[in-house]
């Protein structure tokens, strides 16, 4: 039994080895847990993510130390004798009740962070969103602005198959789109979600939560960013040929910073607004065009 | 009656019919049982190369090797032909290998029906995997078939439903079949509550089988009349509801989970005692704890789909329904762990892989509890955690299983031992790549990389490579499982009539290889059951 011990220490060894080599860089070994986010939903799912795992930790190590101490020492080959009770019915109660108080424990807490998702009401703002074969349009609701976004040009170049751009070089290859999401911090912001032709799913992992963009269906959502930056996503739900290519990127600003881009936009949608009527039919692909110019 | 009685008498005599034709009309549970997981382990490989497939283009990203419409016909004809064609054949085949003899019974309750049964999944399998080659492609809208992008499918989509109604009725066929069996042909004096675990555990599935495939059947019927006959149950524009055929789907599809689980509960709670050489500990709540399960089954459907905008009350029933389903299954790994608890245990191959499962199986557990949580699900959900999850409750959970039990019941079948070495060598193998393999996915489906997608950000590029070398690995593995099996057939040592020193059962009374005819006068089960073989 030693020689087939030996090959499984080579073969783990062989395969860790061969996983470093071919990795071109070491920072992705660190991409191991849920962001801790920037909205208060994020947190409180990172949190309860984190109590979780450490309630099923602690009860991992109890049980898979039982079994291990139990092949370890009620080995035939260390003389162990077979005892032969079959059951015992105070042990049995305590293992059913005990989980199932650490389970109300947990429902307690998952209850309050699902009442706080939902609270979707007293919103300062709402954006619409509506997913599409492959790309996302934003509705500035009450302020006239819309626009499509999509995945961004290098990347759309380097995911060819057999591209000659290697996703390396690109910078934030597939998470990267020609016109971003551009939204205000400390501010209460409702998403109303769809979508025109299949299901899409709209996921942002800092903003703690994805919602499904359904047609027929506006689904809510909320998120109040703490602080101002860039955050990235993509759609979860799969949608057809291009659903690994359809990311989201929102631009967080300073409520001021915010309002002045909204002007500049309100101003740039309203020029080009006559020339959309001008075009004979207005199609998704020439809507991107014109936001872009 | 005395007239078909004697013309069967007359034939129990015989061995097996001679040639291939055999086993086209063979109505003996052990030549079927023998198709069931010869196709089981044929559509394991096929799924596995699919599965290879998909974890080569996710080596690095960027395309490499397919276009992203063949890679989504691979996820979903891998989901597709694991669980239908792998997962499911695979315990239909031990039961009906096992549940007869473990029953003291002569055959399956009805024969000829289980020929059919079994008959019906090679035509449903040409037929899905053909639609790989037909114009517009196979199915690549996941195995789920969600609308409206399922109606997207080219002339292969109504291909894809009928060979689903064939695995459907397959199925039920099966389960009729293993009800009829378990309640009618038990040995004199054998009562429900002597059954063996394994038997319990199928009949429960069966039952499940018999509720929950018929749901699927009409969910993919009404996919079929969307695309054809001008009815608009899923389809938004006409007044339907894309979100009533997930509904639909995944009252069926919970149910489904467990059908792919309890037999494996059913198949350790075999194994465990035999190489601890100690009666199962708690075999009432065993039992008790199966039907809970089966029975919260049918209530927890819709945490499949936390994120697609029910209200609060219905997230928070279906959250603290599917919370509940982690007492019975924790009292089932409790008990496994109480029967190893002063036992004299030796590891044997079977009981290697029923060991991998009972800590594996339950990481696969620690992960559901963690997805059960629906707020935190709406980061977990349609990302790598999930598949994670799912890989570790499917393949180191269901398909461990039946590994343990082939290696657990080959001696029986073949009269041989196999390999213990190869044995060993395989389930080494096996249990460290598998945790290369899928380990890594819990992290970057955390850190943000969905599921389904053929290329992905760059920072998820090192633990996709570390699992691609590990699916790479374990796919190879298998082969070896292969050779061990066709080795115990051609020959080997001999087996005993019990083929392990700890084995308690009917199954273990008569010699190896079973005979192709055995029990044909009923057995007296005192003798079994005087030493307590009952219950282990």
């Amino acid at each position: 039994m030693k020689w087939d011990k030996r090959l499984v220490a080579i073969t783990s060894g062989l395969t860790g080895g061969l996983a470093l080599a071919a990795t071109p860089a070491w920072a992705g070994l660190g991409e191991l847990n849920l962001p801790y986010g920037v909205t208060s939903i994020a947190h409180m799912n990172y949190d309860l993510n984190m109590l979780v795992l450490w309630i099923t930790i602690f009860i991992g190590i109890i049980v898979f130390g039982a079994m291990g101490y139990s092949m370890y020492y009620h080995r035939k080959s260390q003389g162990a004798v077979a005892a032969q009770f079959h059951h015992n019915t105070t042990i049995e109660i305590v293992w059913t009740v005990l989980p199932l108080l650490i389970l109300v424990g947990m429902a307690i807490a998952a209850t309050r962070g699902l009442v706080l998702m939902y609270d979707t009401d007293n919103a300062d703002m709402d954006i619409k969103v509506t997913g599409y074969q492959w790309q996302w349009r934003y509705d500035y609701l009450g302020e006239g602005v819309s626009f499509y976004s999509k995945l961004d040009e290098q990347s759309n170049q380097a995911r060819v198959l057999g591209s000659s751009v290697r996703p390396e070089r690109v910078d934030n290859y597939l998470r990267n789109v020609d016109k971003p999401l551009v939204v205000p911090i400390n501010t209460k912001i409702r998403f109303l979600i769809t979508a025109d032709d299949v299901i899409h799913s709209w996921w942002v992992p800092d903003f703690g939560w994805k919602m499904d963009a359904i047609p027929g269906y506006i689904n809510r959502a909320w998120a109040n960013i703490e602080q101002p930056g860039v955050y990235r996503g993509q759609c979860a739900e799969l949608c057809g040929r291009d659903h690994g290519f359809m990311p989201i990127v929102v631009i967080a600003k300073t409520p001021e910073e915010y309002k002045k881009w909204l002007a500049e936009e309100k101003k740039r949608q309203s020029a080009s607004e006559g020339a959309e009527q001008a075009a004979a039919e207005p199609s998704p692909a020439i809507d991107v065009a014109q936001t872009q110019s | 009656m005395s007239a078909v009685d004697h013309a069967a008498d007359a034939h129990h005599h015989e061995g097996p019919e001679p040639g291939l034709l055999r086993w086209v009309f063979t109505t003996n549970h052990k030549d079927i049982g023998t198709l069931y997981l010869l196709f089981s382990l044929m559509m394991f490989f096929i799924g596995g190369t699919m599965a290879l497939i998909i974890r080569a283009e996710l080596f690095q990203p960027g395309m490499q090797l397919v276009d992203p419409y063949f890679f989504n016909e691979m996820t979903t004809l891998h989901g597709l032909v694991m669980i239908f064609g792998a997962i499911m054949p695979g315990f239909v085949g031990l039961a009906n290998w096992q549940i007869p003899m473990m029953l003291g019974a002569p055959d399956m309750a009805l024969p000829r029906l289980n020929n059919w049964s079994f008959w019906l999944l090679p035509f449903a399998f040409t037929l899905l995997l053909s639609t790989l080659f037909m114009p517009g492609g196979g199915p690549a809208g996941g195995w789920t078939m969600y609308p409206p992008l399922m109606l997207e499918t080219g002339q292969a989509f109504p291909f894809i439903i009928f060979a689903v109604h064939l695995m459907g009725m397959s199925s039920i066929l099966g389960a009729i079949n293993i009800i009829a069996t378990i309640f009618n042909m038990r040995a004199p004096g054998m009562t429900l509550m002597m059954m063996p675990l394994f038997i319990w555990t199928w009949l429960i599935t069966a039952f499940l089988l018999i509720a929950a495939m018929p749901v699927l059947a009409g969910a993919v019927t009404m996919l079929l009349t969307d695309q054809y006959f001008g009815t608009h149950f899923f389809n938004a524009a006409g007044g339907g509801d894309p979100v009533m055929y997930q509904h639909i789907f995944w009252f069926f599809g919970h149910p489904e989970v467990y059908i792919m689980i309890l037999p494996a509960f059913g198949i350790v709670s075999q194994i465990i005692p035999t190489f601890a050489r100690k009666p199962l500990f708690g075999y009432a709540s065993m039992v008790y704890a199966t039907a809970s399960i089966a029975f919260l089954s049918f209530i927890v459907w819709a945490h499949h789909m936390f994120t697609v905008g029910m209200p609060l009350a219905g997230e928070l029933f279906f959250m603290y329904a599917t919370m509940l389903i982690a007492v019975p299954t924790g009292v089932k790994v409790f008990n496994w762990v109480a029967t190893m608890w002063e036992g004299s245990m030796t590891f044997e191959t079977p009981m290697l892989f029923a060991l991998a499962f009972v800590i594996l199986f339950s990481i696969g557990g620690f992960s559901g509890l963690m997805l059960a949580i629906a707020s935190v699900d709406f980061q977990y959900q349609d990302g790598y955690f999930v598949v994670a999850h799912f890989h570790y409750v499917l393949v180191t959970g269901a398909a461990f299983a039946i590994i343990a039990a082939a290696y657990y019941w080959l001696p029986k079948w073949t009269g041989n031992m196999y390999d213990e070495q190869l044995g060993k060598l395989h389930f080494w193998l096996s249990v460290a790549s598998v945790n290369v393999l899928y380990f890594p996915q819990h992290f970057v489906g955390l850190a943000g990389m969905p599921r389904r997608i053929p290329d992905y950000a760059v920072q998820f590029t090192e633990w996709n490579m570390v699992s691609t070398v590990g699916g790479f690995v374990f796919g190879f593995s298998q082969l070896i499982f292969l050779w061990i099996i066709i080795k115990a057939i051609r020959g080997g040592v001999k087996a005993d009539a019990r083929s392990w020193e700890g084995a308690h059962g009917m199954e273990w009374e008569i010699p190896s290889p079973a005979p192709y005819h055995s029990f044909q006068t009923p057995p007296d089960i005192s003798k079994v059951m005087a030493r307590g073989d009952a219950h282990s």
